[in-house]
């Protein structure tokens, strides 16, 4: 293990490490503290100029209340909700049958393929911008939530693919040889034999794509702009606009809008960290 | 097998060349969405940079007319060169997050009570949208209340505007995309380290080496993987860059903080008005200069897999 493992050292290093580590976690944090502690404060002591103080009052619960029931917050979120959880789903079943296609046959075009998927994936969004924005407007769905869904479903195909992929060459071959000489049809042993072996593919890539796409903002912005589809991060502008200068509620609205990955990440933090790190190690 | 001649001629045709059908049947949904909604629009977006266009009306054929306009530039004189420079800026400046990430991994790979907790927090920034860092950091920097020049106050330093100062401004909001940055390659070179083979920190240890040496000659090496993908992840992250510009400053003061991608937003669908031709040329810039880099990865990964 490196660097040298700490209780082999010093008593005097054990204690100067172990101390440190919440004094590097403090600041490391810091910007993102310092807006918990404005969502918990009340309005006039921003007015009074105790920004950094102690909150003259605690006022979480009448701020959290005011993001819940008296503002669009609700409604943004239900559709970052509506965008991501179809997003998820559309782009594992796709790219767990591309992956299984460039995974197992071996055919003359398979790496071009993958190459294909790889190197579209990298590509900047701006050089899709004007043609996707066209597409969606002429298909009618600009301004909605499924024309946001259908282009996060394409694009996140490609790194889909990528990590499905890899992750199936990585399976044992003989287990399909063997399925293959017992006459099971392909698609069965796609279904029965490879599909449960990809279990933690699917986590992994379920959660990634969750947290990609809700934190979205770009595509956000070009393919929808009012309160029936826009998802969370392009609403918290306008929730801003509408509480300009509140300090108070505009930082309680972030850490709403920033809580459901979170939350994701802290629940499946061993997948997430798995997807993550896909190759990372040899 | 008796029963194989009662199969109808089509249906013992597939199964035959089941084999050879099955990974197109296979590869088909996902190849006509990726190639509807990414590659198609790349070769539109270049066909459209010869264009004249205003995204409703007709559209006129200008040949490289924008391209040279990109020089010219008569919105704001050198906003496209200000973008260029800009980028540049970013790209380099944001490959610290790879050294930073290291620093933080080293640091933490120690197994003490409350360490995995301690790493997943650390990792926390990553998880949050840019546009939340985006707010926070503009909340952090403000210069009457902002906490860094709260703490600058308590030195007897500052105040400083660091998003109103042409000067400072693309610092500033490249020290904020690094925040989720080194995070994420501080996760990639943990996993990275998990798997240093112990044996040769032994054997390294015999021959003496220890500290920087160690690092470099026995540590690094092994983390080769880890590097490449911290590369790969943060230079894309580097030329991607637009919601932190959007939501900290869209592009001010003066334009002055601009990068390609937000500009050609700007131009497209922005206050410049719906300039997509214009827009496709400064795209099509951005596309050539992430061409190098793509091109490099796949070479890489061309090169990795006939290796095996």
């Amino acid at each position: 293990m490196f660097p040298k493992p700490i209780e082999k050292q010093s008593q005097a290093a054990q204690v100067a490490y172990k101390s440190m580590l919440p004094v590097a976690l403090l600041f490391w944090l810091a910007p993102l503290l310092a807006v918990a502690l404005f969502s918990v404060k009340p309005d006039a002591d921003f007015t009074s100029g105790n920004y950094w103080g102690l909150p003259s009052s605690f006022e979480g619960p009448a701020n959290y209340g005011q993001v819940f029931f008296n503002s669009d917050m609700p409604r943004y979120l239900l559709n970052s909700f509506m965008i991501t959880v179809p997003t998820v789903i559309g782009a594992v079943a796709l790219s767990a049958m591309t992956g299984f296609a460039l995974g197992i046959y071996k055919f003359r075009a398979n790496l071009w393929i993958f190459f294909m998927f790889v190197a579209g994936n990298f590509v900047p969004f701006q050089i899709l911008m004007v043609p996707v924005r066209d597409l969606t407007l002429e298909l009618g769905l600009y301004n909605t939530k499924t024309g946001l869904v259908l282009f996060h479903v394409a694009f996140q195909t490609g790194f889909c693919t990528l990590f499905m992929r890899n992750f199936i060459r990585a399976l044992p071959f003989e287990l399909i040889e063997a399925a293959r000489v017992e006459g099971v049809s392909e698609w069965r042993i796609f279904w029965y034999v490879v599909l449960p072996l990809m279990k933690p593919a699917l986590a992994a890539l379920s959660v990634l794509i969750f947290t990609f796409i809700w934190n979205d903002y770009f595509w956000a912005v070009v393919l929808t702009q009012g309160i029936e589809s826009q998802p969370v991060t392009a609403g918290i502008t306008s929730f801003n606009a509408q509480f300009r200068a509140a300090y108070h509620l505009m930082s309680a609205g972030s850490i709403v809008a920033a809580l459901p990955p979170v939350a994701m990440f802290f629940l499946m933090q061993k997948h997430f960290i798995a997807g993550l790190t896909l190759g990372a190690v040899k | 097998m008796t029963v194989s001649s009662d199969i109808p001629e089509a249906e013992s045709w597939f199964h035959r060349n089941q084999q050879r059908i099955a990974p197109w049947l296979f590869l088909a949904p996902g190849i006509l969405f990726f190639a509807v909604y990414v590659i198609a629009p790349v070769f539109q977006s270049f066909n459209l940079s010869l264009y004249e266009w205003d995204g409703l009306g007709e559209k006129t054929y200008v040949g490289m007319r924008n391209y040279e306009d990109l020089y010219w530039e008569y919105v704001d004189r050198d906003a496209f060169f200000t973008s260029l420079k800009n980028n540049v800026m970013w790209l380099f400046l944001y490959l610290l997050a790879i050294p930073a990430g290291l620093f933080i991994a080293l640091f933490l790979n120690q197994t003490v009570r409350g360490i995995r907790l301690y790493k997943s927090l650390f990792f926390f920034p990553f998880v949050i949208s840019q546009v939340v860092v985006g707010l926070v950091f503009t909340w952090f920097y403000d210069p009457s209340f902002g906490l860094l020049n709260t703490m600058l106050g308590w030195v007897g330093m500052g105040p400083i505007n660091v998003l109103g100062n042409e000067h400072l401004v693309t610092y500033g909001i490249v020290a904020a995309g690094l925040w989720p940055q080194t995070a994420y390659c501080m996760i990639l070179y943990l996993t990275g380290l998990n798997a240093v083979d112990p044996e040769q920190i032994e054997a390294g240890r015999l021959d003496g080496a220890k500290g920087w040496s160690m690092l470099w000659n026995i540590i690094l090496p092994q983390l080769r993987p880890a590097t490449f993908i911290a590369f790969v992840v943060t230079i894309i992250g580097a030329l991607r860059s637009f919601d932190l510009i959007s939501i900290m400053t869209q592009g001010g003061p003066f334009g002055s903080s601009r990068v390609l991608a937000y500009y050609m937003f700007e131009v497209a669908l922005s206050e410049y008005g719906f300039r997509m031709g214009y827009g496709a040329a400064i795209a099509v810039v951005l596309f050539l200069i992430m061409l190098c880099f793509i091109a490099y990865f796949l070479w890489s990964m061309y090169r990795e897999e006939k290796g095996h």
